[in-house]
């Protein structure tokens, strides 16, 4: 298959302006600005079915048709660059290898929606991506891709790039829009969404780097090409993140329906050790896991995944094989979604550390059966019962772990001991994972 | 900065300051790019460097505590000279991210959160930093990231790291 949004595999120093434009570059940008109306950008993308990466699979166009067309107000896009969900990593290398095309999105779609300023919000650690963009925002710039009167088009475009320090939650939308306010990133309620009072109480499209660095090529090549790659209802390349027990974890570029145990086996090389599956997280930590058995059925795309009982989110692939202690596994799961907790609400507040703590003392071989009861009721009762969907994020992994494993969460209880470690608690499963 | 000096910016940073007011149309969300300016001019962020930043930028000195509690790569307190961040979440603990936590908890006779005496280490942990498909991994003074992560490299990387300055 052609490679798309990893053409950086194909073009050597593809990041830098002459190369990304002897490419083909910004020719998307020149269309947009010269021979179409916002409005048919819109709809080009819309009829294209792009749906956004970032996890929530909005359609893109549908969004951006959220703006009002005569707002007295500015206008803002927000790149949303925090990739913070646990085994996600396409932003990361998207901003390190093709930083212009991000960019080429950002303009395309401030031109769609009208605006005039565009904020790319990174998460804090992206330190080393954040100088590559700014280097790229300036040579775009310098050639007036960006700034005033964009190849004399009349349209003024600003990007600026805006530093995170560390919190997950800053990639929730609403999340990232109190961030850049200066705020602490406390998720808003909705309505008002975004696209009536977003950043600075404007309207504002909060897109992810995948999103935008699709929307060129949608552009060059028409919504028609777009939607004849994988599935009609969620079409388009789509880059997985595959991480975990297997021989070659990385990024992937695959069509969106890619059977995931071909991800697995074939792409990834298979399992590491040649050792037995056991569990696959599809779309970032935050999703149900599927077992072995109902992973190798599974084909990657929106619709399928959600089919199948999980979510393709991120598309994050974790990989588990037969020694992975699952209770440390979900141990691990729960840390992280306590830890992030923004505090907000009490049933994600309270209850994600309740639920790390009940893990966390089964696990440790001091857990009781009813714990298991308790584990999915607490689950159960902060669904839905909150701002935003952190703790959904929690709820999906224990409703899913604690049934599909229950046995190994049992035998933790029965025996008052990680049955994958030896009885000093030391050797064996994840604390003894080898690394290369 | 000397001990008892109230902190104040150098001209080169508070230059940098005045720009960023000019990309936003509220000078508070200039916070978080002020407050990374302060980490970088001062180390950390002690209470003077907070009252400090929040009378520059206008702004209560509640709401600028407020803010830097949220985020965890803000520095309340000194850090070593060199900051090792190792990720602890699930992709890099499958492929032996407790074993590098080990090493060098070990190597540096510190526990996770902990300082060298000799105020040149610091060990941290981190959620997942995007670097899956590399995991294990850190990233060394909130900057560039070590990859692939081994018991042999990350002992080489600390005794490369030890040996700079002697």
């Amino acid at each position: 298959m052609e490679r798309i949004l990893t053409r950086w595999l194909d073009i050597p120093d593809l990041r830098k302006l002459d190369v990304y434009v002897g490419n083909g570059g910004y020719k998307a940008l020149r269309k947009a600005l010269f021979d179409m109306k916002p409005e048919e950008i819109i709809n080009e993308v819309k009829n294209s079915n792009l749906r956004g990466r970032g996890g929530a699979a909005f359609p893109t166009g549908v969004k951006w048709s959220f703006i009002p067309k005569d707002s007295k107000k500015p206008v803002y896009l927000c790149c949303n660059a925090d990739e913070s969900e646990p085994g996600t990593f396409a932003n990361r290398y998207e901003l390190e290898l093709d930083p212009h095309g991000i960019i080429e999105g950002i303009a395309i779609t401030c031109r769609a929606v009208g605006a005039h300023i565009a904020y790319t919000y990174l998460r804090g650690e992206f330190t080393v991506q954040k100088r590559i963009l700014d280097a790229a925002i300036a040579e775009a710039y310098a050639s007036n891709y960006l700034g005033k009167n964009i190849l004399g088009s009349g349209f003024d475009l600003d990007v600026f790039t805006h530093r995170g320090a560390g919190a997950y939650i800053c990639g929730e939308e609403t999340g990232l829009l109190e961030s850049l306010e200066g705020k602490r990133a406390y998720p808003r309620n909705r309505p008002p969404f975004p696209a009536i009072q977003g950043a600075f109480g404007c309207p504002t499209v909060v897109n992810n780097v995948e999103t935008l660095a699709n929307v060129p090529h949608i552009i060059n090549r028409g919504a028609d090409w777009y939607k004849s790659i994988g599935p009609e209802k969620s079409p388009g390349p789509k880059i997985f993140c595959l991480s975990g027990h297997v021989n070659k974890p990385g990024l992937y570029e695959l069509p969106m329906g890619f059977p995931l145990k071909d991800l697995i086996y074939d792409v990834g090389g298979g399992i590491l050790d040649g050792k037995a599956l056991k569990g696959v997280i599809p779309g970032g930590s935050s999703f149900p896991i599927f077992t072995a058995e109902e992973a190798v059925k599974v084909n990657m795309d929106f619709e399928s995944v959600r089919a199948a009982g999980s979510l393709m989110g991120t598309a994050g692939v974790m990989v588990m094989h037969e020694d992975t202690c699952m209770v440390d596994a979900l141990k691990t799961i729960a840390h992280f979604y306590h830890h992030e907790s923004c505090g907000q609400c009490t049933p994600c507040r309270e209850g994600c550390g309740w639920i790390e703590k009940l893990v966390t003392e089964i696990e440790a071989g001091r857990g009781k059966m009813e714990d298991l009861k308790v584990l999915i009721d607490a689950a159960s009762n902060m669904e839905g019962n909150t701002i935003c969907v952190l703790a959904d994020s929690l709820s999906m992994p224990v409703k899913s772990f604690v049934p599909k494993y229950r046995d190994e969460f049992e035998a933790h209880i029965k025996l008052g001991r990680c049955p994958f470690k030896d009885r000093d608690g030391k050797a064996g499963g994840l604390s003894a994972a080898a690394g290369h | 900065m000397p001990a008892n000096q109230p902190p104040k910016f150098s001209d080169a940073a508070l230059a940098e300051y005045r720009q960023l007011l000019g990309r936003y149309p509220t000078q508070r969300a200039a916070l978080l790019p002020t407050l990374w300016i302060a980490q970088r001019e001062f180390g950390w962020l002690s209470d003077e460097t907070l009252d400090y930043v929040a009378h520059l930028m206008e702004l209560p000195p509640a709401h600028v505590r407020a803010v830097v509690s949220f985020y965890t790569m803000l520095h309340r307190k000194p850090v070593g000279r060199y900051l090792l961040d190792v990720c602890t979440n699930l992709s890099c603990r499958l492929r032996g991210a407790d074993k590098i936590v080990g090493c060098i908890r070990r190597r540096l006779n510190i526990e996770m959160g902990e300082t060298t005496p000799d105020g040149k280490f610091t060990l941290g942990s981190a959620e997942c930093m995007a670097s899956c498909g590399t995991a294990p991994m850190l990233q060394l003074n909130q900057d560039a990231y070590v990859e692939n992560l081994t018991e042999e490299s990350i002992l080489k990387l600390i005794d490369e790291l030890a040996g700079r300055d002697n």
